[in-house]
C-alpha cells in the first residue's frame, strides 16, 4: 500500500513539474522583456545569456518617452529610429475607450431587444446577426477600406473607430445571455406601475447587468487596444497613429545592424502594461467569463 | 461548452395573445398585447445600422468585387471569371495557400495537444484561479507585442535562446530568417500567445464532466492513463470539436506576425493568406483580385468548419 501511495506522491510531483514548467514558459518572455528594456543597449551583446539587466538603466525608457537627450540616448546605444510614445498611447486610448463605450451601449440596446422584448421574427433577426460572426475580419475589411476612404475619414480616429462602433456579434450576444437570466417579474412589476421601456432598460436591466456589463466592456477595450490589422489600414498617419501601429513602425526602422533592442522592448513593454494592469485588477473576472462565454 | 445558445427558455416562448385569462390573474396589458415591435426597432437600430453598413453590405460587395477590375481609382469594371481564372494559375496564391496550410497543421497541433494536457493537469491539480489567470495573460497582450518580445529573444545574436542552443552544444538558428524555420517559428510564437486561453476552453469543458464518472472508475481501479483516455477523451469530445472549428477559423488568420516580424519573407516562406490579400489589395491595389482570394479563403473556412463539425460529431454528446 506504501509502495502505491509513493508511486501516486511521485506521479502528482511530476506532474506539478509540468505545470510550473508551462508557468515559466508563460512567464519567461515577459521576465526577458522586462530584463532587455533595463538593459544598457551598447552592453547588451556582450552579456546575452546573463539573467540580470545589463548595466541596470532606466535610459530606453527615457529614450521612449522623449525624455531623454540626443547624447544621452546615442551613448546607451540609441538609434535613429525615434517612437512619439505619448501621442501614440492618446491615440490608442482615445480609439479604444470611444469603441468600447458606442459599442457596448449600443449593443446593449440591442440585446435587450432580443432578450427583453417579443415581436416577430426576433430569433430569425438574431440568427442573422449572429452569422456575421462567421465573416473573417479581411473579407469585410476592404469593402469597409473603400467606405471609410470615400467619407473621407482615412487617418482619422473616426475612421479607425467606425466599423467598431455600433455593435460586434459577440457583444451582443455576449450579453443577450445575461439579460435572458433576468427575472421577469422584476419588470412586470415595472410595467405595472407603468414604467416605459427605456425607464426599464435604464434603470433595470443595465444596472442589474452591471457585472456582464462591466467584463464585456474589458473584453471590448483590451481587443481595441490590441487591434493591428484595420488601424494599420485607415490610420497610418502620425497624428492618428495607435501604439500597436507604432510599434510596428518603429521595429521595420530600426537598422539592420545594431537594432535599438532596449527601446524596442521598453515601447512594447508600455504598450503591454494597461492591458497587464488591467488584468491585474480585473483577472478574475476575465477568466470566469471566457469559461463562461467560450466563443471570442 | 457552455456557449449558452439553445438557452432561451422563459422567454421564447410566445405571449399567450389568445388564451382567456385565467381567473385571478391580472389583466392583460394591451400595451404588450401587439408585441413590441416599434420599441424594439428603436432599440435595434444603432446596431442594424451598424450590421448592415459594416458587415452586411461589405460581405455582399466583396463578393461582387470578385468579379470585377477595381484599383480604387477608378470605378470597378465588370470583368465575369477573370480573377478566378487568375486565381487558378497564379503561383504565390497557391504558395500562400500551402503556406498558411503549414502554418495552422503546426500551430493547431502543438496548441491542441500542449492546451489538452494543461488543462488535464489543472484539472486534476489544482483549483487556482491565479495560475489560470497567469497562462492566459499572454492571450491578453497584443499579437504586435508577442511578436517582438519572440523576435527579440528569437535573434541570432543576442536572442536568450540561441544562447541556450550554445550552452547545451548546438549551433545558432536564425528562426526568423531561414525559409525552413519561419513558418515553425511564426507558428510556436502564436501557440505560446494562444495556448492558455484554449486550455482555458477545454478545462470549462473538462469541469463540464461529472465526478462521479472518475469516483467510479477509480473505485475500479482504473489507472490515470485509461481514465484519460476511456472518461475525459470520449466526455470531452464535444468541447474539443468547438475549440478546434474556433481555433483552426482563427489560426487561417494569421497576419498581425507575419507583418511584424518577416513580412512574407524570406523570398515566400511567410506569404500567408491574409498577407497576401493585403498586399494584393493595399500595396498593389488590386482590389478585385484580393477579393477573389478573400472569396477563396471564406469558402476553405466554410468548408472546413463543417467537415470539422461533421467528423467530431459536434452535437451530440457522449454523456447522454
Amino acid at each position: 500500500m506504501s509502495d502505491t501511495l509513493r508511486r501516486l506522491s511521485l506521479r502528482r510531483t511530476a506532474a506539478w513539474a509540468i505545470l510550473v514548467l508551462f508557468i515559466l514558459i508563460t512567464l519567461l518572455p515577459f521576465y526577458w522583456m522586462l530584463r532587455i528594456s533595463l538593459s544598457n543597449n551598447r552592453t547588451l551583446f556582450a552579456n546575452p545569456g546573463s539573467l540580470m539587466p545589463t548595466d541596470f538603466t532606466f535610459g530606453a525608457f527615457k529614450r521612449v518617452l522623449g525624455i531623454a537627450t540626443l547624447a544621452e540616448a546615442t551613448a546607451e546605444g540609441g538609434s535613429g529610429a525615434k517612437i512619439d510614445f505619448w501621442r501614440y498611447l492618446a491615440n490608442s486610448v482615445v480609439t479604444s475607450a470611444v469603441i468600447t463605450v458606442c459599442q457596448v451601449f449600443f449593443s446593449a440596446m440591442a440585446a435587450y431587444a432580443f432578450a427583453r422584448l417579443r415581436w416577430p421574427g426576433r430569433e430569425k433577426v438574431f440568427f442573422v446577426f449572429l452569422t456575421a460572426l462567421m465573416i473573417p475580419p479581411i473579407f469585410t475589411a476592404l469593402p469597409n477600406f473603400v467606405t471609410v476612404k470615400q467619407l473621407g475619414l482615412l487617418n482619422t480616429y473616426a475612421g479607425i473607430v467606425l466599423p467598431y462602433l455600433f455593435m460586434t456579434p459577440f457583444a451582443v450576444f455576449f450579453l443577450r445571455q445575461f439579460f435572458l437570466n433576468i427575472s421577469r417579474e422584476v419588470e412586470e412589476a415595472a410595467i405595472v406601475d407603468g414604467a416605459g421601456h427605456a425607464h426599464i432598460f435604464f434603470r433595470l436591466i443595465v444596472p442589474m447587468s452591471s457585472a456582464p456589463i462591466a467584463t464585456i466592456s474589458l473584453l471590448v477595450y483590451i481587443g481595441a487596444w490590441n487591434e493591428y490589422f484595420w488601424p494599420l489600414l485607415v490610420g497610418q498617419e502620425d497624428d492618428v497613429r495607435v501604439l500597436t501601429v507604432a510599434l510596428g513602425i518603429f521595429r521595420a526602422q530600426s537598422p539592420q545592424a545594431g537594432p535599438d533592442w532596449s527601446g524596442l522592448m521598453a515601447a512594447t513593454l508600455l504598450a503591454a502594461l494597461p492591458v497587464i494592469a488591467l488584468f491585474t485588477v480585473f483577472g478574475r473576472w476575465i477568466v470566469n467569463s471566457i469559461q463562461f462565454s467560450g466563443i471570442k | 461548452m457552455r456557449t449558452g445558445i439553445g438557452r432561451q427558455s422563459g422567454t421564447a416562448e410566445p405571449r399567450p395573445e389568445t388564451s382567456p385569462p385565467r381567473s385571478g390573474a391580472p389583466a392583460p396589458r394591451p400595451r404588450r398585447r401587439a408585441g413590441d415591435l416599434p420599441v424594439a426597432m428603436v432599440f435595434l437600430l444603432p446596431a442594424a445600422v451598424g450590421f448592415a453598413a459594416f458587415y452586411l453590405w461589405p460581405a455582399l460587395r466583396t463578393a461582387y468585387l470578385s468579379f470585377t477590375d477595381y484599383s480604387l481609382l477608378a470605378p470597378p469594371e465588370w470583368a465575369g471569371l477573370d480573377n478566378y481564372r487568375r486565381l487558378l494559375g497564379d503561383r504565390l496564391f497557391w504558395n500562400s495557400l500551402k503556406v498558411t496550410v503549414e502554418y495552422v497543421v503546426i500551430n493547431i497541433g502543438v496548441q491542441t495537444i500542449a492546451a489538452l494536457g494543461m488543462a488535464v493537469l489543472m484539472h486534476r491539480l489544482t483549483r487556482s484561479g491565479l495560475i489560470r489567470g497567469v497562462l492566459l495573460l499572454p492571450y491578453l497582450v497584443a499579437n504586435v507585442v508577442v511578436a517582438l518580445i519572440w523576435y527579440t529573444m528569437l535573434d541570432a545574436q543576442l536572442g536568450i535562446v540561441n544562447q541556450a542552443l550554445e550552452w547545451i552544444g548546438l549551433d545558432p538558428v536564425a528562426f526568423f530568417g531561414e525559409t525552413s524555420t519561419a513558418i515553425p517559428t511564426i507558428a510556436l510564437v502564436n501557440v505560446w500567445r494562444h495556448v492558455g486561453y484554449t486550455a482555458l476552453l477545454l478545462f470549462a469543458g473538462l469541469q463540464a464532466i461529472p465526478k462521479t464518472v472518475y469516483e467510479a472508475a477509480a473505485t475500479d481501479g482504473a489507472s490515470e492513463a485509461r481514465m484519460f483516455w476511456r472518461i475525459t477523451m470520449p466526455l470531452l469530445r464535444p468541447a474539443l470539436a468547438l475549440v478546434l472549428v474556433l481555433t483552426v477559423i482563427g489560426s487561417f488568420q494569421i497576419f498581425d506576425t507575419v507583418a511584424v516580424t518577416t513580412k512574407g519573407g524570406p523570398i515566400n516562406a511567410t506569404r500567408v493568406i491574409y498577407y497576401y490579400i493585403y498586399e494584393q489589395a493595399f500595396q498593389r491595389f488590386n482590389f478585385g483580385y484580393a477579393a477573389a482570394v478573400c472569396v477563396a479563403l471564406f469558402a476553405i473556412l466554410a468548408g472546413l468548419a463543417l467537415l470539422q463539425l461533421k467528423l467530431l460529431r459536434a452535437g451530440d454528446s457522449d454523456l447522454d
